[in-house]
């Protein structure tokens, strides 16, 4: 368990707080946000890596932002079309991962070095470690906070939700849990 | 700069057992208090906020692997302290878990005893507050139990204030009414209600010189000051609430309060602004809890500057 959150980029490398905080409340918005969050970084990733002779070093970050406001773009108007509910509840977010620090920073690391097929494979897992941290920060909260999962009802209806779980704070409180619990030296 | 060690500082023979068994000692009063006013829900809370601070103790010493310290007292203190700022109705189970992370997330993991950014007890009841606001804000008359308003709570909706202050008050009422506040019998947490009981226990701390007059009558000065500008009833805001306790027994913790004479004023002004502020503007009734809480984040910069002008 702590190799596999390890992977995940908001544990192992600290980026992505932002969502990982905001949408965590909910396990559906923390799927939802990681499978918006996987489409922009995979395609984004896969158009760097493919662009990468052309785009000139001096302005590769413009670019690279140009490149991940399209998918965010796509993504923001597939969700509100598709998925209107969703939509309401990632509201900011979802405009949002046009900066999340994950994105441009396999951009830059990653993809503007590497092979297409490389960058591609890259985005994927990085996407999909990514929505895994959140789920698990997400049923967590969701557990704790509202006794539910995905909004069905899980523990029994006498169960007095621990409100704070869901709060800001508790989301910072338990991010510092899961850091600290990967990250004890020995064993 | 000077590098300081982690407080306390105290080389003069006396070990935080001492001071703790003083501060104890000091709590008596209140406890008496609290168990005249609100009977066997009084005891069970306390034996329970207690309990679990001190096997929450047990519990960090063996998962980090250090020294257990349960003997110093303070997470006796810390207990004691909690359930004096919860509600007399509160499920035991809930001021059990506000023990846990008193002791274990707001002390421990921050190092535990000396350690420590935030007062233990505070954060307790800030985590409960934030986790079962609608429980930490049931409030019960004393000795009949009956469910009732807290004086601040009325003041805030505009009936307690209007009572005492208006002309038309009648001399005897509002008597009455400090009275009530002034001995104990209002609506309230387990240890906040007698001014009494808390000012006798604060007399004996400081004739045993284990606190230090600074914070405490700067922050009861600064509210004070600040109610009577406003045209409130200073008395009134003096009595009601948890300031007493507040500035008696926790905005002058020795870990989370600055350690220079004027770090301390600078420390109690600031509760008092907060607290006063929050009163009288914000979305509480009450605002000892955050004021100090907030103020205890100020408590390394403040100590800083006072290095600096060393």
């Amino acid at each position: 368990m702590r190799k596999l959150l390890r992977l995940c980029p908001t544990f192992g490398l600290l980026l992505g707080f932002c969502p990982a905080l905001a949408v965590t409340t909910a396990l559906v918005n923390a799927l939802g946000m990681g499978l918006a969050f996987t489409f922009v970084l995979t395609f984004s990733n896969f158009f760097v890596a493919l662009l990468r002779r052309l785009i000139p070093e001096e302005i590769r970050i413009p670019l690279f932002i140009i490149i991940v406001v399209t998918f965010v773009t796509v993504v923001d108007m597939l969700m509100a079309g598709f998925a209107p509910e969703l939509y309401k509840a990632l509201g900011i977010f979802i405009p949002l991962i046009v900066v999340n620090c994950i994105i441009l920073g396999r951009a830059e690391a990653f993809a503007y070095k590497n092979t297409v097929w490389a960058a591609l494979k890259d985005g994927l897992s990085n996407g999909i470690w990514f929505t895994f941290g959140l789920a698990v920060l997400a049923a967590i909260r969701e557990l704790l906070g509202a006794g539910s999962l995905f909004g069905y009802g899980l523990l029994s209806p006498h169960y007095v939700p621990l409100l704070l779980a869901v709060l800001p704070p508790g989301g910072f409180l338990l991010i510092g849990f899961i850091l600290a619990a990967i990250n004890e030296p020995q064993a | 700069m000077k590098i300081l060690a982690v407080s306390p500082h105290l080389h003069s023979g006396t070990t935080t057992r001492v001071l703790m068994r003083d501060v104890l000692i000091a709590l008596t009063p209140v406890l008496l208090a609290a168990l005249y006013f609100f009977r066997w829900r009084a005891l069970a809370l306390v034996l329970v906020c207690v309990i679990s601070a001190v096997l929450t103790e047990l519990l960090a010493a063996r998962i980090f692997k250090k020294e257990n310290k349960v003997q110093d007292l303070s997470a006796v203190v810390t207990g004691l302290l909690l359930a004096f700022c919860l509600p007399p109705a509160l499920p035991l189970w809930m001021a059990a878990l506000g023990s846990f992370f008193a002791i274990f997330v707001a002390k421990e993991l921050f190092g535990g005893i000396g350690c420590n950014i935030f007062n233990p007890a505070l954060s307790g009841r800030a985590f409960l507050l934030a986790s079962y606001a609608s429980f930490m804000t049931t409030w019960s008359r004393p000795l009949d139990a009956v469910t009732a308003a807290t004086p601040l709570a009325l003041a805030k909706a505009g009936s307690a204030v209007d009572a005492l202050t208006s002309a038309a008050a009648q001399a005897a009422g509002q008597t009455a009414v400090y009275r009530d506040l002034f001995w104990g019998a209002v609506a309230g947490s387990l240890g906040e209600t007698s001014a009494a009981a808390i000012l006798l226990g604060a007399a004996y701390l400081f004739c045993r010189r284990v606190i230090d007059w600074r914070e405490p009558f700067s922050y009861l000065a600064t509210v004070a000051l600040i109610m009577f500008l406003a045209g409130q009833a200073v008395l009134f805001h003096l009595l009601a609430g948890g300031l007493l306790l507040g500035a008696f027994f926790m905005s002058n913790d020795y870990t989370t309060t600055p350690m220079s004479t004027r770090g301390k004023l600078i420390f109690g002004i600031g509760c008092g602004i907060l607290t006063s502020v929050i009163r009288l503007r914000g979305g509480y009734p009450e605002g000892v809890c955050y004021a100090i809480l907030i103020m205890n984040m100020f408590v390394p910069l403040i100590d800083r500057l006072d290095l600096k002008r060393q």
